[in-house]
């Protein structure tokens, strides 16, 4: 089984968590259509560390997970306000 | 044909056959480079000799040939997908492979077993139908089939009501098939070989030269060669080597695994697939029984296996064909998928004027590789994509003109 370090829950079954993706700012609300195609579809897929945003399912708790796509492993994870603290750019 | 194989037979002489000629030093400079030695990259290269008659190319490949997903597949190749366009390429597609293994003089193995999709809700019902009308119209074998008929298809599934997600119909694709999938790849490259195109296995590209929005030279771990077209055709590392093009994709890398069972009396024809129980299986010519699902839940560049996708996978399987928990699995792997968000896969120009691409072929390109082949082949010698693949290109995203093949493709390789 594979651990997923909750920030609110603690240690859980990765199976109850669920992954959306790269952390990005998205584009101004009246942004073109492409910039908003690009935002939507296009993503950086890197092999490496990564920062992304992930949800507890039964408690719909979001936050963020830096993880190693080469390894699997899970570096850190935190919650969004810390992301902002740590001034680490969105 | 008895005596030849008679003279064979007590003759002393063994000729020495090799399907690739011997490991060559690199050339400086090849009229078309082609990164990634799949079934994609090799298919290319043949059609690019056969049909165009440009033979000064090179495949590299950073470890062997076919050792990426074209040697990691389910090997299931069918063409009852959900849009005109898809379903026209993959039929194009299963055509060319019925006569391949002619063509390529290496025996593929194609086997016509029958293709079943089960359906165990409404919605997929509703699907189903859809996909069999659209299907038909295009003259691909499709029909929606009610349980009496899958019982007759295949008497082996539990038919039961007193199940979770008791099976309610089920698309049949009667042609569906499965086909030898490393014998694609050696096939292709042997053929692409006596026509002169050059093979370099443990030959990694980790950079491009690039001038003025073209590509002038590729940097490999062997040294830099000279190139006047590139194509790129690398699956699950697409992102990775386009970003050494300096452009974006929109593609997601997620593994998927697979595995076998020990080898058991032959007793299943067809080739079963559940989408709302993720799970599918067939039985090998050997004996074994080939099972796999979705995709992984998180991206990763990764091939390791997961207790989590056995478990998943058996849960279900079990209820399909309860008989199961007496066998054991034998071999498991996974390889790196190539993920567009609308299923279907990225063929033709890129950003850069010299340089084309063949991706996003996710958990569903074995079956594409001949027409994929041939049709980029044309694309790199003409500079323009036949039309067969035209709505596949890369700006589709920008243009907000997808494909929508999720229906069709999403566990259902
Ligand atoms: C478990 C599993 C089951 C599947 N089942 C089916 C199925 O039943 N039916 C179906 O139609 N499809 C299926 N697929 C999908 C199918 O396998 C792939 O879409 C298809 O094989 C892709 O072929 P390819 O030639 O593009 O890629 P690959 O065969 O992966 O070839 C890409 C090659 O590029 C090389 N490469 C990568 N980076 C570099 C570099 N920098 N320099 C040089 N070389 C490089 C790699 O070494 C690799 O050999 C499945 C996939 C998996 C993983």
């Amino acid at each position: 089984m594979k651990i997923m370090p909750c920030p609110l829950n603690g240690p859980r079954n990765i199976q109850e968590f669920i992954c959306r993706g790269e952390v990005r700012i998205p584009p101004a609300a009246d942004a073109s259509a492409e910039a908003w195609a690009e935002y939507l579809f296009y993503r950086e897929n890197k092999a490496g560390i990564v920062r992304e945003w992930w949800c507890h399912l039964p408690t719909t708790f979001w936050f963020i997970a830096e993880r190693d796509t080469r390894t699997d492993e899970i570096i850190r994870t935190y919650t969004f306000d810390a992301l902002d603290e740590s001034g680490s750019g969105r | 044909m008895p005596l030849r194989l008679l003279r064979f037979g007590l003759g002393l002489a063994r000729p020495d056959t090799r399907i690739l000629p011997l490991p060559q030093e690199l050339k400086p400079h090849y009229d078309v480079v082609i990164v990634g030695g799949g079934g994609h990259g090799l298919a290319a290269a043949y059609y690019l000799a056969r049909q165009h008659g440009i033979t000064n190319v090179a495949v590299l490949d950073k470890g062997y040939i076919g050792g990426g997903n074209t040697g990691r597949n389910t090997a299931i190749v069918r063409s009852n997908y959900l849009t005109d366009d898809g379903v026209r390429f993959y039929a194009e597609s299963m055509r060319l492979y019925q006569t391949l293994s002619d063509e390529l003089d290496i025996n593929l193995m194609y086997s016509q077993r029958g293709h079943l999709t089960l359906a165990h809700t409404d919605a997929s019902i509703r699907t189903m139908r859809w996909r069999a009308e659209v299907n038909k119209h295009l003259g691909v074998a499709s029909e929606l089939i009610g349980p009496d008929e899958i019982a007759r298809i295949c008497p082996q599934l539990n038919l039961s009501r007193a199940v979770r997600y008791p099976i309610l119909g089920a698309l049949s694709h009667p042609v569906g098939a499965t086909v030898r999938h490393d014998a694609v790849a050696w096939g292709y490259a042997r053929a692409a070989g006596r026509l002169g195109v050059a093979i370099h296995q443990g030959t990694e590209v980790v950079g491009f030269a690039i001038e003025g929005g073209r590509i002038t030279a590729v940097e490999t771990t062997r040294g830099r060669i000279g190139c006047g077209k590139v194509l790129i055709a690398v699956a699950g590392r697409s992102s990775l080597v386009c970003d050494m093009a300096g452009f974006r994709l929109p593609i997601r890398t997620v593994p998927l695994q697979a595995c076998v069972s020990q080898p058991v009396k032959r007793f299943l024809d067809p080739i079963i697939v559940s989408g709302s129980l993720h799970c599918y299986i067939w039985q090998s010519q050997r004996g074994e029984l080939v099972m796999g699902g979705a995709t992984d839940p998180y991206p990763l560049y990764s091939t390791r296996s997961t207790l989590d996708f056995k478990e998943g996978l058996m849960a279900h399987m079990l209820e399909l064909l309860p008989f199961l928990g007496e066998v054991k699995i034998m071999r498991q792997w996974a390889g790196l998928s190539d993920m567009t968000p609308d299923f279907a896969p990225v063929m033709g120009k890129t950003p850069l004027s010299n340089c084309y691409l063949t991706a996003g072929w996710g958990t569903w390109g074995f079956k594409a590789t001949p027409a994929s082949g041939k049709a980029m082949a044309a694309c790199v010698a003409d500079d323009r994509p036949p039309e067969l693949i035209a709505p596949f290109r890369l700006d589709r995203f920008r243009e907000l003109d997808q494909l929508g093949e999720a229906g069709a493709a999403s566990v259902g390789h």
